[in-house]
């Protein structure tokens, strides 16, 4: 079974005085995520992605579609009792510890009362907040609130997990524990469906990826399958500042940095470059397929519709 | 009732004491003691009179304050500062919100009122040197102050489901206002012509009927209230208060949180 599954779902907004003028926020949008997946929904801002997760926890209504998550409509409480929500920039009740806004969270969730302080204790633990867990939030800063939002999203165990944004506002270190937590997630078999701008975030977390552009869907798929199409292209290294004379042809592009060059070939020209390399007697450090990053294929699919921004009908 | 909206009630209730809502009862307290001091030297047989006018009718506009300051921003702080999406997130439906969120300030409503009936009380026994039995009609008049609150409460948090801050305070106020000469538009009405006496009576049945809950005056002239009242005005308010949050309710459960 799918744990997420969006049909046709689809918001437009209507803006201005007399509110009459539509803003169409999310085209039609099909897509469905497998259980155990984590799959990253990227896009520039004003994509359409915080309102795919509004949309998707109920918060606002779509104008035409549905979705279903874990085979249950978006409103149905029981399976709300079986997602958490991350919302970007996440504030909460200011005037509550952190120990207490989680404890409020596990009420509302149906957590039972004898487990609560266990529950609480523990993902405390697990995102680094346990020594603060009697001060209040107002005293927190922009870091440990987001680490607040993911404590809560976790709380109660549930089976799907919904992070808008969850590294912003985070350092280096935070960002890497926020990445450790997702792929421990993953282990424990819930499926994280995550947005963000960090592309090496999404490349290195996600099974699958969608890019949303102007409310519309741009392309999905496995990260393995977007960055693997191979380009036809060889990047060879080698030691030394050194470029033979008669290979230059051969090569479409080099850089050298320190006392290495980095060179990119057609395939139908690498054995050329090689034998050429081996007769000035040059050590070859790497010969590697070229790969599209996921950055390339991001930059690509944005490409075309840059100037289709704005999105108004 | 359900777990959540007892949660959720109990959650809008500590927020009103960590935000020190609690406090006004100091100055309520000066205000009693100070009263009751000032009377005792200058009336002669009309202290009980006055410091129950003056307790009472201070009861009352502590608590309209309160309920129309924190009711306007119990929804629409809690969608502008977006904390509801983490709650709305969970197994917690809109309307368990509403109410929830209702009998929260209701409660801290009738708590603060309970602390001030006791400064009441005590400023009558330092006038009076001892309870009469006409003191009980004072407990009536707290209960009809504390439906007044219920009906104020349920109107602000109708007009925090839709409205700005400002306005739902600007919209209360005056409903508060209008409401407590209710009788007076009633009369009004009984005398107009045509369109006007339509439109007079349509309004007189609209607003709310706070005359009708007001009898500091007659308590504080010792006349008893009578059962009938006492049962049609639990009841108004009740059926009062209950539309005001049906209709919040209705027009939050369509309400994009943008």
């Amino acid at each position: 079974m799918a744990a997420i599954e969006i049909l046709g779902l689809e918001k437009t907004y209507y803006v201005g005085f007399w509110k009459k003028k539509p803003k169409c926020a999310l085209r039609p949008l099909n897509l469905t995520v497998g259980d155990g997946e984590i799959f990253g929904f990227l896009g520039p801002n004003g994509a359409g992605k915080t309102t795919t997760l509004k949309l998707l926890m109920g918060l606002v209504f779509p104008t035409a579609g549905t979705a279903r998550i874990l085979g249950m409509e978006i409103n149905d409480p029981r399976m709300k009792a079986q997602i958490g929500f991350l919302p970007e920039q996440p504030y909460f009740y200011d005037y509550l510890t952190a120990g207490e806004l989680l404890e409020y969270f596990a009420q509302l969730s149906g957590v039972p009362a004898n487990q609560r302080r266990g529950k609480v204790s523990e993902v405390l633990n697990r995102v680094g907040l346990v020594d603060v867990t009697g001060v209040q939030l107002r005293k927190f800063s922009k870091g440990m609130l987001q680490r607040v939002g993911i404590a809560q999203a976790i709380l109660h165990d549930p089976k799907v997990l919904f992070f808008d944004e969850p590294m912003s506002g985070l350092d280096p270190m935070g960002r890497r524990e926020v990445r450790n937590l997702m792929e421990e997630l993953k282990r424990e078999g819930k499926t994280v469906f995550f947005s963000t701008h960090i592309l090496s975030d999404a490349e290195s977390l996600c099974d699958r990826v969608a890019i949303l552009h102007g409310g519309e869907l741009q392309g999905i798929g496995a990260v393995a399958d977007l960055t693997s199409s191979i380009e036809g292209k060889i990047e060879i290294v080698w030691q030394g500042t050194f470029m033979p004379g008669p290979l230059k042809c051969l090569i479409t592009e080099s850089h050298l940095t320190g006392d290495t060059v980095r060179a990119t070939v057609l395939e139908a020209n690498q054995d050329a470059v090689i034998d050429g390399l081996r007769r000035e007697g040059i050590r070859i450090i790497s010969i590697t397929p070229v790969r599209t990053s996921l950055e390339e294929y991001y930059v690509r699919k944005l490409k075309p519709s840059r100037t289709t921004a704005g999105v108004t009908s | 009732m359900s777990a959540r909206i007892v949660h959720i009630a109990s959650n809008t209730f500590r927020e009103a004491v960590r935000d020190r809502v609690l406090y006004n009862l100091i100055a309520f307290a000066v205000l009693m003691s100070g009263a009751a001091i000032l009377v005792g030297q200058i009336s002669i047989g009309i202290e009980r009179l006055v410091v129950v006018n003056l307790g009472l009718t201070a009861v009352s506009l502590f608590g309209v304050v309160i309920a129309i300051f924190i009711g306007i921003g119990l929804v629409s702080k809690e969608i502008e500062k977006r904390t509801l999406y983490t709650v709305l997130s969970r197994p917690v439906r809109r309307w368990e919100f509403i109410v929830g969120k209702f009998f929260g300030l209701a409660g801290t409503l009738v708590v603060n009122t309970f602390f001030m009936a006791i400064g009441v009380f005590a400023s009558l026994l330092y006038v009076s040197h001892h309870f009469q039995k006409p003191d009980g009609w004072i407990l009536v008049a707290l209960y009809f102050i504390v439906l007044q609150f219920v009906i104020i409460t349920s109107l602000t948090l109708l007009f925090s489901s839709f409205s700005s801050p400002l306005l739902s305070a600007v919209f209360a106020f005056s409903l508060f206002v209008i409401g407590s000469f209710a009788e007076d538009l009633r009369g009004f009405a009984a005398m107009a012509q045509g369109a006007s006496r339509w439109l007079a009576t349509g309004a007189a049945y609209l607003v709310p009927n706070f005359s009708s809950l007001n009898v500091i005056g007659s308590v504080a002239h010792n006349q008893p209230v009578g059962t009938y009242l006492i049962l049609s005005n639990t009841v108004y308010a009740l059926v009062y208060a209950g539309m005001a949050l049906c209709g919040a309710v209705m027009i939050f459960e369509h309400r994009n949180l943008k």
